[in-house]
């Protein structure tokens, strides 16, 4: 009389895939509320610097976006390799800015606009040149708060 | 009363799956994050040039960007690396010494009498510096500024100044102000 009898043909029972959909369906509502949808895709490459004095954009629906870089690789053709300013989704001048400015204005409720923040995604290897005249335009259109677009670092290199 | 079949469940998890790599591919997880600045307002068209009253000499220190990244500091060439150090410097004035900016006491509810700098710290680049290089000193300046408020708050209300109340951050923001003026880009140094 031998309790452990040898489990010679005894074939280990498949798991179960009832709950297969139950985990894949919570992974998808976690990606649903953490994420935002990419709202723009990017013609100019841009490499952010870094820095360590970092202020989080709190209210992402307040924020409007200024892309300055240069071109990537299938646009060098039409727009060569100089830093070009991106406003949505297309290439722009920088007399556009205050337009583009006023369309974000227009867009959000009144009593948000004095919250509103322009981040400025600029490339690293950028010329301070179009960086001063977007300053410029940005203050003509009264759109003081900025957001120097930056990656965390412990220590800036 | 017949039963209705049961709906297979089987590709239940087949079209969850492809919901959820659709979702992957079209979100973006990154959290901006970035330099805070605040720019100053446009001045109004009939405002001649000389009428903002003249700043000592002392109280003002001047940080120049050239078209090659070289940054001079009150007329000498530095490194980055003793930015921060040389700002902290120039905000405290440590010895009260003749060079470095004058301070005025001031009456700051919660805090009491403070020594308040009258120091203003000037940026100017060049229109050929890199942008990467201008946002490492902006970087540099504010965070001198950022040490010196936690510096204060955790002598005064040992917690630094991202925890403190906001009547206390605003007691914080008026002993150590953050005055970074920058002037319209010149061209300094290096060829155009």
């Amino acid at each position: 009389m031998s309790k452990f009898r040898k489990s010679g043909n005894k074939e280990t029972p498949a798991i179960s895939t009832a709950s297969l959909p139950d985990i894949v369906f919570m992974l998808l509502f976690f990606f649903m509320v953490t994420t935002t949808i990419r709202d723009v895709s990017l013609l100019v490459s841009i490499k952010t610097p870094s820095a360590t004095e970092l202020t989080k954009l709190e209210k992402k629906s307040l924020v409007s976006y200024i892309y300055v870089g240069p071109p990537q690789k299938q646009f060098i053709k039409t727009y060569g390799t100089e830093p070009r300013i991106q406003l949505n989704d297309q290439f722009a001048k920088v007399s556009d800015i205050p337009d583009y400015i006023l369309a974000e204005r227009a867009a959000r409720d009144e009593a948000e606009i004095p919250f509103m923040v322009t981040s400025l995604k600029v490339d690293e290897f950028t010329k301070m040149q179009i960086v001063g005249e977007i300053k410029q335009e940005l203050r003509k259109a009264a759109a003081l708060h900025i957001n120097y677009s930056s990656r965390k670092a412990d220590k800036v290199k | 009363m017949r039963k209705t079949p049961e709906i297979p469940s089987a590709s239940m998890a087949d079209i969850a799956f492809m919901l959820l790599i659709f979702f992957i591919t079209a979100t973006s997880m990154d959290v901006d994050s970035g330099l805070e600045r605040v720019l100053p307002q446009m001045p109004p068209e009939n405002q001649k040039q000389d009428d903002t009253p003249p700043i000592k000499e002392r109280n003002v220190f001047s940080v120049l960007l050239d078209a090659n990244n070289r940054l001079m500091v009150e007329g000498e060439l530095i490194r980055i690396e003793n930015l921060k150090e040389k700002t902290k410097e120039f905000l405290t004035n440590p010895n009260n010494s003749e060079n470095l900016p004058e301070t005025k006491e001031t009456e700051i509810p919660i805090l009491g009498s403070v020594e308040v700098t009258k120091g203003v710290i000037s940026l100017r680049n060049d229109q050929g510096t890199q942008y990467g290089m201008y946002l490492h000193v902006q970087n540099e300046l504010v965070a001198a500024i950022n040490e010196l408020r936690n510096e204060l708050a955790t002598t005064k209300f040992n917690k630094i100044y991202a925890n403190c109340t906001g009547e206390q951050q605003d007691a914080i923001r008026e002993a150590i102000p953050s005055r970074i003026s920058e002037a319209e880009p010149k061209t300094i140094g290096g060829k155009k």
